[in-house]
């Protein structure tokens, strides 16, 4: 039961020359749930943050006023929950029932309390063990509904959700909205910041748009802003409701095999498996969690020497993973699924020079090659940025750029979509097409069903791996 | 390479059960008093009581030997450093080693610190496989009044921890599908090995941080005072394991003055 009162607010980040908000008119009152929506830089995290009291005031100036109930957010912090994408950095303790119970300590519940709570919203939002289930034993999805636990555990008027699903696979994602909307009542306010628009709208029954400039452009019933507003968000990278994208499949027949596994398995982590990729075209390999899809991809990349059955690629009578680690990057480029861990230096430019100087191009090749890959990715504006300061978007872009430079013949993408707004989303798969209609051969691992849809030649389903068991929860 | 921090032991001995603040005060207690000496009598009897007490804790001696393997590489190193650097090399000439003279009065020398190694060490050992971190955190908070910031803040870095070790391995790959290997060059091995690690760090602090935010978030470190949902209880028995453990520590002491094998290390 929270209202929340912005007037003329607006945020600007320490060192930074733009403001992240501003000039924000905008009420919320008790039990409304508002999607937040707006492109990339709209400051929709950045609210969410001042609204849960965690911007200190000496990382910044702010201006204008914010309430909540008439209060401060600092002064206000009680009766505010926020949740974030990431279930790995929000997850405290050990074991499940303790995390829960983290909150209410720190804020005083009295100790008999505490348990009873804990046990209710476990219940609330479908935690399927027992409340000793250590915490690394949890999948993503079941560690971000712990995290809702513990979120809802304090009980908070105002529930703020900042991109919740975005780190989770399908299956994962369904089940936190479904937990969400179990778990909060009439009496609490929801505030959304979600890029997949069509799966939070059973959540909610207002929209509110941010104008990256500044101010709200569009406040109002979900039909009504989409009809008005539907076709300039999707510009803007939004995924807007009714999205299809038209298929992109190869012109002719894959031409020969690039690379081919043959009854390829790594022991507790993928079944034996016999795929081959051929110039030409795009491969997509499918299948829950845990079935080993990104230890395929390792395989196909050379990155991972299978415990049983062969790998071959490039007629080479060494399998990939015996390559030398330049040879390797001049035929398979590997993009993994989070993009900062293939960074190595500290500029754009150098991190897309590093390959080709290390196959031992020209001076002049190297430059030729950089600013071609600058220019293809849109990566210009950001030549001397820092990789590890990039949006979510720049990065996945930096990321293939960096496996293009050394011009590979094959293509492995790890989850290429995975989080992505509409324009990168678009952009991407663009740019694979190209690819592979100069004779590329790309394998991707991905949950996407629209990039399947959209672009996979070929699809392989892995199998499910072994049911995990779910027992009852039973009181400690 | 995967970290763990569970305990191995079986938790409901008699002394594993006891207050973990307790188990590693008495650590402490036990094996201060050992360092007062030098002579390989005192430390070999503190290594028989720790071996007695053993089966109470509920650890078996074979995990015992895998968390303690690290030492023995302490141990040749000790040895080696003795047996080349050593400067009194009194008593009976065993062998030489060119121009090293392994003498008796070496040995023995070398065998005392090794085994005071192992004396003083085991006892932290034993108490950390026997206790759960979660425990030790909230025993320290309640029982010790250490601060809440300073416990909970390190068991959550701590549970961060074992993560380290797949961040390790996915940055090591994507090195090397970038091109990077460090092939048979050892200047270019350890210079991989340095920024790879620089990369863990600035990922474990850009975790950290994001950790503390979530934390912060949820009302850890504000003004009200917490409360505790899992109490530690701090009995009897657990002051008689401090006292005990003081006074055992105490009587070897005395009994290695008493048959002349003390050697004050001042």
């Amino acid at each position: 039961m929270s209202d929340v009162q912005l007037r003329g607010f607006g945020w600007r980040h320490a060192g930074r020359r733009a403001w992240a908000v501003r000039g924000l008119d905008l009420e919320v009152r008790h039990g409304e749930r508002v999607l937040l929506l707006g492109p990339s830089g709209a400051g929709k995290s950045t609210l969410l943050a001042a609204l849960a009291g965690l911007l200190p005031e000496d990382s910044g100036e702010s201006e204008g006023t914010i309430r909540i109930d008439g209060l401060e957010p600092r002064k206000a912090r009680e009766r505010v929950g926020i949740l974030f994408q990431d279930p790995q950095t929000q997850i405290v303790m050990a074991r499940s029932g303790d995390d829960v119970a983290f909150g209410p300590e720190n804020r005083g519940v009295p100790a008999g309390e505490i348990w009873p709570r804990v046990s209710d919203v476990l219940d609330r939002v479908g935690f399927p063990y027992p409340i000793n289930r250590p915490t690394s034993a949890l999948s993503g999805g079941e560690a971000q509904r712990l995290a809702l636990a513990g979120v809802l555990a304090l009980r908070p008027g105002l529930l703020l959700l900042d991109e919740p699903t975005a780190n989770l696979d399908p299956p994962g994602a369904a089940l936190i909205r479904e937990a969400v909307g179990r778990a909060t009542g009439p009496e609490t306010t929801l505030i959304i910041v979600e890029h997949r628009v069509a799966e939070a709208l059973p959540l909610v029954d207002r929209v509110v748009v941010l104008e990256p400039g500044g101010g709200v452009r569009a406040d109002g019933a979900p039909e009504v802003i989409f009809a008005a507003y539907g076709d300039k968000l999707a510009d803007e990278g939004v995924w807007v409701p009714g999205f299809h994208a038209p298929p992109l499949k190869a012109g002719s027949k894959a031409r020969n095999d690039v690379v081919r596994a043959t009854c390829a398995a790594v022991t507790g982590r993928l079944r034996p498996v016999s795929i081959a990729v051929g110039a030409g075209e795009v491969l997509a390999v499918t299948g829950p969690n845990g079935a080993g899809k990104s230890t395929l991809a390792l395989l196909l990349g050379g990155l991972l020497a299978p415990t049983s059955g062969r790998v071959e690629a490039f007629g080479d009578r060494r399998p990939p993973h015996r390559w030398r680690a330049t040879t390797l990057a001049g035929r398979i480029g590997s993009v993994f699924q989070n993009p900062e861990h293939q960074f190595v230096t500290s500029r754009v430019r150098d991190e897309l020079a590093l390959g080709p100087r290390r196959a031992r191009r020209s001076p002049a090749e190297v430059d030729r090659i950089v600013t071609e890959l600058l220019g293809r990715l849109r990566l210009d504006r950001l030549a001397d940025a820092n990789p590890y300061t990039l949006s979510g978007g720049e990065a996945r872009r930096l990321s293939v750029a960096t496996a293009l430079a050394t011009a590979p013949r094959l293509l492995v993408l790890d989850e290429p979509t995975f989080g992505q707004d509409r324009r990168t989303w678009r952009e991407l798969v663009d740019l694979l097409a190209g690819l592979r209609d100069e004779g590329h051969g790309i394998v991707a691992v991905t949950h996407d069903d629209a990039f399947v849809r959209t672009l996979a030649d070929r699809t392989v389903p892995l199998g499910s791996p072994e049911p995990d068991p779910l027992p009852r929860r039973s009181r400690p | 390479m995967t970290l763990s921090f569970a305990p191995v032991a079986d938790p409901s001995a008699p002394l594993a059960r006891r207050n973990p603040v307790a188990k590693a005060g008495a650590a402490l207690l036990f094996s201060l008093p050992l360092i007062a000496t030098m002579d390989p009598f005192t430390p070999a009897v503190a290594l028989a009581v720790e071996l007695i007490v053993l089966p109470f804790f509920g650890v078996r001696l074979g995990v015992l030997a895998r968390r303690a393997a690290p030492l023995l590489l302490a141990a040749v190193g000790v040895l080696i450093t003795m047996v080349l650097f050593a400067a009194d090399r009194s008593g009976a000439l065993l062998f030489s080693l060119g121009p090293v003279d392994v003498t008796t009065g070496v040995l023995s020398t070398a065998g005392a610190l090794v085994l005071r190694i192992f004396a003083v060490a085991l006892p932290g050992i034993v108490v950390f496989a026997t206790t759960d971190p979660t425990d030790l955190a909230d025993a320290l908070v309640q029982n010790a009044k250490a601060p809440a910031r300073f416990a909970i803040g390190a068991l959550a870095a701590l549970r961060l921890v074992p993560l380290l070790g797949d961040e390790w391995r996915s940055l090591s790959l994507a090195r090397r599908a970038r091109g990077i290997d460090a092939g048979r060059n050892p200047v270019a091995k350890v210079r991989l090995f340095a920024s790879t690690a620089f990369a863990l760090l600035v990922g474990a602090l850009r975790r950290g941080v994001r950790l503390a935010v979530a934390m912060d978030a949820r009302g850890f470190d504000a003004d009200t005072p917490r409360t505790y949902a899992r109490r530690q209880h701090f009995t009897a028995a657990d002051t008689a394991l401090l006292v005990l453990s003081l006074l055992v520590a105490l009587l070897i002491l005395a009994a290695s003055a008493a048959l002349g094998f003390f050697r004050p290390v001042v």
